[in-house]
């Protein structure tokens, strides 16, 4: 064992340290005492006053840390990181019509963002068609509508998808959707085969947190792997899952369990592939993740380079991968939308700059910073280019992304990653002891978990345990006066319309002949991704594809856990 | 003895049940009966519940912006079946123009993100039936 | 009285408001019984009993609807417990019911023990007979699993269903003392997944055992709830029990035990109302003073304050 501090030294700082206490802090804390309430994390993680070699005790820097672009990749995974090229600054963005959204993918592309990133509303998320009496006042509301290859031929309309990636937050649909955007390169002349993005395809954190689900877990899980085999195939270069803690965040979980649950979601898919036979090398490198970045800095920047650290050994070590493309947790970041304030909206620039740091110095590969004003509506224009320039600010003029990991070796951010890892193994035990992920979803374990924890964060807030500033403290009783985003009242007439001339004007055998044959696929256990492809072709819309698979796979129960 | 009877519903397709859960247990650690009837609601679901229950408040969690259409469709469902006397509130994503448009149309309250525990419980301790 | 008219006509907001008054005990709620009274007593109740997790609810949903496709009117209770410490609670059964929020021919109120033990909530047999008066053809009782203090339920329904599933390891055996009392028919729930065989045969013993003692033999029945799996197997039984207790003349027996212990707690909250009302809680309290002071012993003591 390499110990990065030999006995001897150690046995010094502790004498020193204990003297420190006696002495210098002793005399202090009587005239300076420290303030009475707890020093935790936004986690509730209690921290320490202060950290040392003691902490690191034996502590072995190539196991734990390595080299960039090593294993284990705590320290990031390519050996230059931003020093080659800045992470991709890729806004989440999605509302009203294709055609509205397509306006406002141009604007933040002109004003330098470099990947895409597209934002559904519920009904494109619950596979149902603009029309249908289940999407009734959703329309385009958080995100845009897209019911057919037509709608996303208009979201692409001029936008070099052969050059761009974009990235697509869409889980129980998230076949058919990818179809619609193959159908869409392949309309545009472009071979499958170059186009890159991601899906989000994470159906296991919809059962845990976020409640976008359509199909039971098995069937979704088959679904899923489908897309794996063909990704593999077909999109070599698209990441055909993006494994995701953001939303498990957002429902309230602390940062170990957002750490924890989405690597346990992971390893679950690594297994159900394996099972498929799959081979780990060829889908693994195709796997990516999504995690969220809240206020607290440091606990931030410890969870993500102890999910690399983990994964890496996970893959190595459980899975055998040999490639070390397997080994790499490649990672999208989205500042913590539940940190924001209705009050004061403006001061929400500052918690998303903090945040966006803390994933710039976590080694994020891309990362959305959300706008001040989305705790009131979705993003206007100007609050959105507000929070591109607060990326470009953080790449071009604070400095951190001249160095690769430049908090490596602060004693305290190690023990946070130490401390995280653990954790997240405690939790590995628990998953494992319920049978795993699946078994543990149907107990509601995560879900009563993360309601837990959300609980406990509010009962701080509520007793004074920890400051919101404009909510329980520097509030002031000014109205938050914001421009919001205004929709045009038209749009869903417009797509009502469209959907009707669709459904009007396509061939009539052959779109009934594609959802058969898809039927038939789906009954058996065929990879489904070529006969959603041809029904996509066929123009069979979202809701009616997916009708074929919910009267196949029939529809899944939220079990409301408290 | 009475005890307050609160309804706290997810109506429409919004899977954010985050809001929802906390404030259902908030009132019901300030001693109030809550009935939750989980998510992907339908406002007629809701006002039945609502009924048979005999709930003295509805509430409602919304964060996709479908509010303006399913909120006051609950308050009309409610009068309808001849409820009009339990009142309706609402939380979630509800800009500030929003909210007087929705208290014309009959929500009792609306509470939005950063809404302290304490001011649902007291609205619910004020407001519901005696 | 105008709530009790439309009750019997079958308003629901009626019926719903009634409830309320029997289970806060408000000024009303005693003539509301009074009144009621003479039109129970033609309902199939059934009681639906088994520790937590197990899927109660989601089975009183599929029974429900079954009896809703044989034109069946169908009430349901269905209790969860009330925190001690805060006295609120969080009634979540109407997750599992949600489609039946919106049929005609359901109604469904969910309550909370306040208090009370033995699994159900201290107005269950007041809200029965709501649902009773009502004109409901069944009225289902779902209890709090709460081991083996479910067994006050088969005091209060005709029809007992023991619910269990595989893989609850020791609770069976905790339960079995339980189980020999109530228990008309067995069902073991989420039956996909494993130890099903196991816990059958379990089961089968106890009713084997029961068989001996009584003409009903439980009989016991794999459901997978959530997927509508065995289902009409249940409801037969169901039925099939009925028609037992009818023929065999147990129904007038159960009948009276359910009167006798209707009657029972009738009088016992009566006379603890008494025992508590206006001057005799000062008198409690002075002879709880003296009881404490050792002026006096708690037996004499509870005489004295009810005499008169």
């Amino acid at each position: 064992m390499m110990a990065m501090y030999d006995k001897s030294k150690l046995d010094k700082i502790e004498k020193e340290l204990k003297q420190w206490e006696r002495d210098c802090l002793g005399k202090s804390i009587e005239t300076l005492p420290e303030r009475d309430r707890p020093f935790i994390t936004t986690s509730s993680v209690p921290i320490d006053r202060l950290y040392t070699p003691l902490d690191a005790k034996d502590w072995n820097y190539f196991e734990k840390l390595g080299f960039p672009g090593e294993y284990p990749f705590t320290r990031g995974v390519h050996p230059t990181m931003y020093r080659s090229r800045p992470w991709t600054m890729r806004m989440f963005a999605g509302f009203g019509t294709a055609e509205e959204t397509n306006e406002r993918y141009k604007y933040l592309l002109r004003h330098g963002e470099t990947g895409l990133s597209v934002a559904f509303d519920f009904p494109t998320l619950y596979g149902y068609d603009t029309d249908d009496p289940h999407s009734e006042g959703e329309f385009g509301k958080c995100g845009v509508a897209i019911s057919s290859l037509r709608d996303m031929e208009i979201l692409f309309d001029g936008i070099p998808v052969d050059k761009i990636s974009t990235s697509m937050t869409i889980n129980g649909p998230a076949p058919v959707v990818w179809g619609f955007y193959i159908g869409m390169a392949e309309n545009k002349g472009i071979n499958p085969n170059i186009i890159s993005g991601t899906i989000q395809n994470d159906i296991l954190k919809e059962y845990i947190a976020q409640k976008s689900f359509i199909f039971p877990p098995e069937p979704s899980m088959r679904l899923i792997v489908d897309t794996f085999e063909y990704g593999f195939k077909e999109l070599p270069r698209w990441n055909t899952i993006s494994i995701s803690g953001y939303h498990i965040r957002e429902a309230g979980s602390t940062a170990v369990q957002e750490l924890a649950f989405t690597l346990a979601d992971g390893l679950e898919y690594v297994r159900a592939a394996i099972e498929r036979g799959l081979d780990v090398d060829k889908f693994a490198p195709r796997l990516s993740f999504f995690f969220n970045a809240h206020n607290d800095l440091f606990e931030e920047i410890a969870k993500y380079r102890a999910a690399r650290r983990i994964w890496a050994r996970e893959m190595k070590e459980t899975f055998g991968a040999k490639n070390p493309r397997s080994w790499w947790m490649r990672f999208h970041t989205q500042t913590a939308g539940v940190s924001l304030t209705a009050q004061q909206p403006y001061n929400n620039i500052v918690r998303v700059t903090i945040q966006a740091l803390a994933a710039v110095l976590g080694g994020t590969q891309s990362l959305h910073t959300n706008s001040m004003d989305e705790a009131l509506a979705l993003p206007s224009r100007e609050a959105a280019r507000i929070a591109l320039r607060t990326q470009q600010i953080i790449a071009h003029e604070s400095g951190v992304t001249n160095t690769i990991d430049p908090l490596g070796g602060s004693y305290f951010l190690e023990y946070l990653t130490d401390y995280m890892e653990e954790e997240t193994y405690n939790y590995f035990d628990k998953i494992d002891t319920l049978g795993g992920v699946v078994p543990a979803i149907k107990k509601g374990f995560f879900q009563k978990e993360i309601a837990d924890s959300a609980y406990r964060y509010q009962k701080e807030i509520e007793e004074n345990q920890r400051t919101v500033v404009g909510i329980n403290d520097y509030a002031t009783e000014e109205p938050a006066k914001i421009e919001l985003l205004k929709m045009d009242p038209e749009g869903e007439r417009r797509q009502i319309n469209r959907l009707e001339k669709i459904r009007k004007d396509r061939d009539n055998k052959k779109w009934e002949s594609s959802l058969d044959e898809l039927r038939k696929v789906a009954e058996k256990d065929e990879n489904v991704m070529p006969a959603i492809r041809d029904a996509v072709h066929a123009d069979a819309t979202l809701g009616e594809i997916c009708g074929v698979f919910r009267e196949v796979f029939g529809e899944y129960k939220d079990l409301a856990i408290f | 003895m009475k005890k307050i009877r609160v309804l706290i519903a997810k109506p429409g397709l919004d899977g954010h049940d985050r809001g929802a859960k906390v404030v259902a247990r908030g009132l019901r650690d300030a001693g109030m009966e809550v009935i939750y009837t989980g998510l992907h609601q339908t406002p007629e679901q809701i006002a039945e519940a609502a009924i048979q229950e005999d709930v003295d408040v509805v509430g409602l969690s919304c964060l996709s912006g479908a509010h303006m259409t399913l909120f006051p469709r609950v308050v009309e469902l409610l009068k309808e079946k001849g409820a009009g006397d339990i009142l309706v509130t609402g939380g979630g994503i509800v800009p500030e123009e929003d909210v007087p448009k929705l208290k014309e149309l009959g929500i009792a309250a609306v509470f939005g993100p950063g809404t302290p525990l304490k001011e649902i419980i007291d609205f619910h301790e004020k407001n519901a039936r005696k | 009285m105008e709530l009790v008219d439309r009750l019997l006509k079958g308003d629901k907001r009626a019926a719903a408001r009634l409830i309320s008054s029997v289970e806060n005990e408000d000024e009303r709620a005693a003539e509301v019984l009074r009144e009621l009274y003479k039109y129970t007593g033609n309902t199939h109740i059934i009681g639906i009993t088994g520790p937590p997790g197990v899927g109660k609810s989601s089975l009183v949903d599929r029974l429900t609807r079954a009896f809703r496709k044989k034109g069946k009117k169908v009430g349901i209770v269905a209790i969860d417990p009330t925190s001690r410490f805060t006295g609120g609670a969080i009634l979540g059964d109407r997750i599992r019911m949600t489609e039946l929020a919106t049929d005609e021919g359901v109604f469904m109120r969910s309550m909370g023990t306040r208090g009370h033990h033995g699994g159900i909530a201290k107005a269950t047999t007041e809200a029965t007979m709501v649902l009773d008066a009502m004109g409901m053809d069944l009225v289902i009782v779902e209890t709090v699993g709460a081991g083996q203090s479910q067994s006050e339920i088969w005091e209060c329904v005709h029809t007992s269903i023991l619910v269990e599933m595989p893989g609850m390891g020791d609770e069976i055996q905790a339960l079995k003392a339980g189980i020999l009392e109530i228990g008309d028919i067995f069902v073991v729930n989420k039956g996909d997944l494993a130890g099903v065989d196991q816990l059958v045969k379990e089961l089968e013993n106890v009713a084997e055992y029961k068989a001996m003692e009584q003409k009903w033999k439980p009989p016991v029945h794999v459901t997978i709830a959530t997927e509508d799996k065995g289902t009409d197997e249940v409801v037969s039984s169901i039925e099939d029990h009925l028609g037992y207790l009818k023929e065999s003349g147990e129904y007038q027996k159960r009948e009276e035990e359910r009167t006798r212990g209707e009657f029972t707690r009738i009088v016992q909250a009566l006379l603890l109302k008494k025992a508590f009302a206006g001057e005799k809680s000062e008198k409690f309290d002075q002879l709880l003073k003296e009881i404490i002071e050792k002026k006096t012993d708690p037996f004499t003591a509870a005489e004295k304050l009810l005499e008169e």
